[in-house]
């Protein structure tokens, strides 16, 4: 039962993980933003933990447990916190043009698609026709990155560009080796306490989060 | 054609149309309940209809004949579609009369009529209902047309019935690209019926209106037939979705014994579809009409992306 819909339902959770991706490039929502990204990282666990008992590799269990705790529970927490410190709970961003950003995006999904495709058949898992998907997701956390403005979307586009990483690795090659990925998690989480404070900074001297500020080097 | 697959079309065909407006009264009756009111009764829609087919006709002045023609033209055209679309059973005689493209386009006829209709009489508001609508129909033709076909590259046929048999009654398989085809077709079906993020059912005389301004000049039993077609219109799309992305208990064929089966079936999806619409309709606001081509955009690329899945996961 598990061995033959199992690779289906990773196929069905890899495709809801790029659903999510277009979704959080079109929320103008700082708020649904993070909640999109919590619920990247539900699925990503969901993902690896069936992966886990598909191969019945003990690590991937260990890398989904630290996936829940981690990406759904703690980065989500901080964030909110961090919004609702800053003051840019209800922060709605003017996005310029949706339409175009989500055509840039299909060429990327086409892009990582083709790309995937040769390095796909190299790898032996039962995953490895994900990887484009996930190779997918890592360049629309990119794509999202550069069009937004405000810092605390960059922020999450960097977070799930992580998740992307993360089930790339799962896809090809089953998961990296567990202090690699201890390593990877808590650079992640170290990075999202730099980048608080760094935005309390940004606010501090600007008076405001939308990282064109810092276009400008000159004192005023 | 033999008699009994005959017999079994004509019952699909009334069913479909006398259903149509329980469907809309039920999704009227869930709104209610959500938004806290006391809900109209669920046959209202059909108390409605016969209260406008008394009602004299008034007529414009300079109203053509076309203007006349239409309401009988566009109730046909969603009858015919609603006879095509698998509800009960699969490979009925019409079934084979159209497939999903030749399906779209009696949907986009149906349009074209009523958009002249509003524009006959030359009201502003007519003029302006009938310009709104052409412009989502547009936008959401592709979107549905792109969901069709994903559901043909899966089922290598653009028949729907030869589709829902492939995807009902095979093996079961979980396919990740009509996790995508679906959301697309929510989002078209909710522009197409007129529903809250795109066009309110409920308002009169308001700037934001599409499909309601368009039928403002009709009364009587004009009026009731347009009224009717809409609701025939929803439980078309319903029916359609319910055939791709659930076509689980459809019966195969036109056997009597099996759509005997498939009646319960069916009216517990609608009845199932029908409060999830209404979910979806209290959970959303109205967005401006100008906000339309981007949520209409993104079904389009959605459906696209249920076409790439496809080819990566599936091929």
């Amino acid at each position: 039962m598990l061995q033959h819909y199992g690779p289906q339902l990773v196929n069905l959770l890899a495709a809801v993980l790029l659903l999510l991706a277009f979704a959080m490039l079109s929320q103008r929502r700082i708020l649904s933003l993070i909640n999109l990204f919590a619920a990247q990282g539900l699925v990503l666990f969901l993902a690896t933990a069936l992966v886990a008992s598909i191969t019945g590799q003990p690590h991937l269990y260990w890398s989904a447990g630290l996936t829940l705790l981690l990406k759904v529970l703690l980065l989500p927490w901080i964030l909110h916190r961090l919004i609702r410190r800053l003051n840019v709970k209800w922060d709605v961003e003017t996005l310029l043009n949706i339409p175009t950003t989500m055509l840039v995006g299909i060429v990327l999904v086409i892009l990582a698609f083709n790309l995937a495709a040769p390095i796909s058949q190299l790898a032996g898992t039962v995953t490895r026709s994900t990887l484009g998907i996930a190779m997918a997701s890592v360049l629309l956390s990119f794509l999202m990155m550069i069009t937004r403005s405000k810092a605390v979307p960059q922020v999450v586009g960097f977070l799930s560009m992580e998740n992307g990483l993360f089930f790339a690795a799962t896809a090809a090659v089953y998961g990296m080796p567990m202090v690699v990925e201890l390593g990877v998690a808590l650079d992640v989480l170290v990075a999202s306490l730099i980048l608080g404070v760094f935005l309390f900074q940004i606010r501090e001297r600007f008076d405001s989060v939308d990282t064109r500020h810092l276009e400008k080097l000159k004192e005023h | 054609m033999n008699l009994a697959g005959a017999a079994a079309q004509f019952t699909e065909l009334m069913l479909a149309v006398l259903l149509a407006p329980l469907l809309t009264g039920w999704v009227n009756q869930c709104r209610a309940w959500l938004q806290n009111k006391s809900a109209p009764g669920l046959l209202q829609p059909y108390r409605v209809l016969a209260k406008l087919f008394q009602k004299e006709v008034v007529l414009a002045h300079n109203a053509s004949p076309l203007f006349r023609a239409a309401p009988y033209l566009v109730f046909g055209c969603l009858a015919l579609a609603a006879a095509i679309v698998p509800s009960l059973s699969t490979g009925l005689p019409l079934n084979a009369a159209a497939d999903a493209i030749a399906l779209v386009g009696l949907l986009a006829l149906a349009r074209f009529f009523i958009a002249l209709a509003g524009m006959d009489v030359g009201t502003a508001f007519g003029t302006l209902g009938a310009r709104r609508e052409m412009m989502v129909g547009f936008l959401a033709e592709p979107a549905l047309l792109m969901v069709l076909f994903t559901a043909s590259l899966i089922s290598h046929s653009s028949s729907l019935s030869t589709i829902v048999e492939a995807l009902g009654h095979r093996e079961f398989v979980i396919y990740p690209s009509m996790a995508f085809a679906g959301v697309a077709f929510t989002m078209v079906s909710l522009a197409e019926n007129a529903r809250i993020p795109v066009d309110n059912p409920a308002t009169h005389l308001e700037l934001t209106m599409i499909h309601e301004a368009m039928v403002l000049e009709y009364s009587g039993r004009h009026l009731a037939m347009v009224e009717w077609a809409a609701s025939l219109k929803l439980f078309v799309y319903s029916c359609m979705g319910l055939a791709l992305f659930f076509p689980f208990g459809i019966a195969q064929g036109g056997d009597w014994p099996g759509i005997v089966l498939a009646l319960p079936v069916l009216l517990a999806k609608l009845a199932a579809g029908g409060a999830a619409l209404a979910l979806i309709e209290m959970v959303s606001a109205k967005m401006r009409i100008f906000r339309a081509p981007e949520f209409l955009g993104t079904a389009f690329l959605l459906a696209v992306l249920a076409m790439l899945v496809h080819v990566l996961l599936e091929g």
